[in-house]
């Protein structure tokens, strides 16, 4: 009962707030109403028993990637105006892509009713005397190690990408050098000048 | 699975606390703050003229930056957690894989660092 009650709560607040992002005039509140979308989802994945996948959604997506968007919105000149004004014109591509979604979404779906082996996946449950994080750990980082290792490269390939493009050093501006710093010597700073009276340094 | 589910009342109930609160709040300052908008009143404030633009304002390209490499950390941090349960078990080839994937990730962090991704200026 109060399950059934927890995941109807949960789903429609995810599908309300997922609305709310496409309707939200102020972009910022989108962000936001996008959080509200993973702290339900992180809520529905806990209903599934998949309690690890639930807290990596909350400490990476709402953490991590709903600051960046933040701040992706916030670098975007958000000028309301012009952001309605585009409607029209990206009409096509946006509907050929919601259109792509659902082709995809409907083929998934599709698949699993037809498919014979979905039952059966739908019948292993996780190994009841194992926590979510075990069972992953116990595949992942040996049986699974190519995939893992692909992950590890598909993280550095963002890293260097981000800083290839986003990296600008501004011109002549004056860094802190430590190591030269503390290397400086007294000769090269203290110079003792004898000075004759009436001539000053030149 | 129920008895996992039951671990989780306390957090439903608190999200329960945290949504009548913040919903009293807004209901409390609806009904009870005097409330007598007028156009000069709610507009901007700029000393006597009317406002040039919007207080909005175009972040710096650096703050996604540093957003974006926190997330690769981030993520990092979130593979070594089910690494602890191989490591219990003694398994090497486990340990072993965790390390090359900490490597290549070092690799990137060096990078990150020769370059001066890290300084702000």
């Amino acid at each position: 009962m109060l399950q059934a009650a927890a995941f109807y709560i949960l789903a429609g607040t995810a599908v309300i707030s997922a609305f709310m992002v496409v309707a939200a005039r102020n972009p910022v509140r989108a962000v936001l109403f996008l959080i509200l979308t993973f702290f339900s989802a992180a809520g529905l994945f806990v209903m599934l028993g998949a309690e690890f996948l639930a807290m990596l959604l909350v400490i990476v997506y709402v953490g991590a990637v709903a600051v960046l968007f933040l701040f992706v919105v916030m670098m975007l000149d958000v000028d309301f105006a012009a952001l309605k004004e585009g409607f029209l014109s990206y009409l096509p591509l946006g509907g050929a892509v919601a259109l792509a979604l659902v082709g995809i979404l409907s083929l998934t779906g599709i698949s699993w009713v037809v498919s014979d082996t979905a039952g059966a996946a739908l019948q292993t449950p996780v190994p009841p005397d194992m926590s979510n994080a075990e069972a992953l750990g116990s595949i992942l980082y040996d049986r699974y190690v190519f995939f893992f290792q692909l992950a590890g490269l598909v993280l550095l390939v963002a890293m260097i990408g981000a800083i290839v493009l986003t990296l600008r050093h501004r011109e002549g501006v004056r860094r802190q050098n430590i190591a030269r710093q503390v290397q400086r010597r007294r000769e090269e700073g203290v110079e003792l000048v004898e000075v004759k009276s009436g001539e000053g340094i030149g | 699975m129920d008895a996992v589910l039951l671990e989780y009342l306390p957090v439903l109930i608190f999200f329960a606390i945290a949504l009548a609160m913040g919903i009293g709040f807004i209901v409390a300052a609806a009904v009870l703050a005097p409330s007598d908008p007028d156009p000069e009143k709610v507009s901007t404030y700029e000393c006597g003229f009317n406002a040039f633009e919007d207080a909005r304002m175009k972040f710096d390209v650096r703050f996604y930056l540093v957003a974006i490499l926190f997330i690769i950390f981030d993520l990092e941090v979130a593979f070594l957690f089910p690494w602890i349960f191989p490591m219990f078990e003694g398994n090497i080839f486990a340990f072993w894989s965790m390390m090359v994937f900490l490597g290549v990730l070092t690799v990137g962090f060096l990078y990150e660092w020769r370059k001066g991704a890290l300084d702000w200026e």
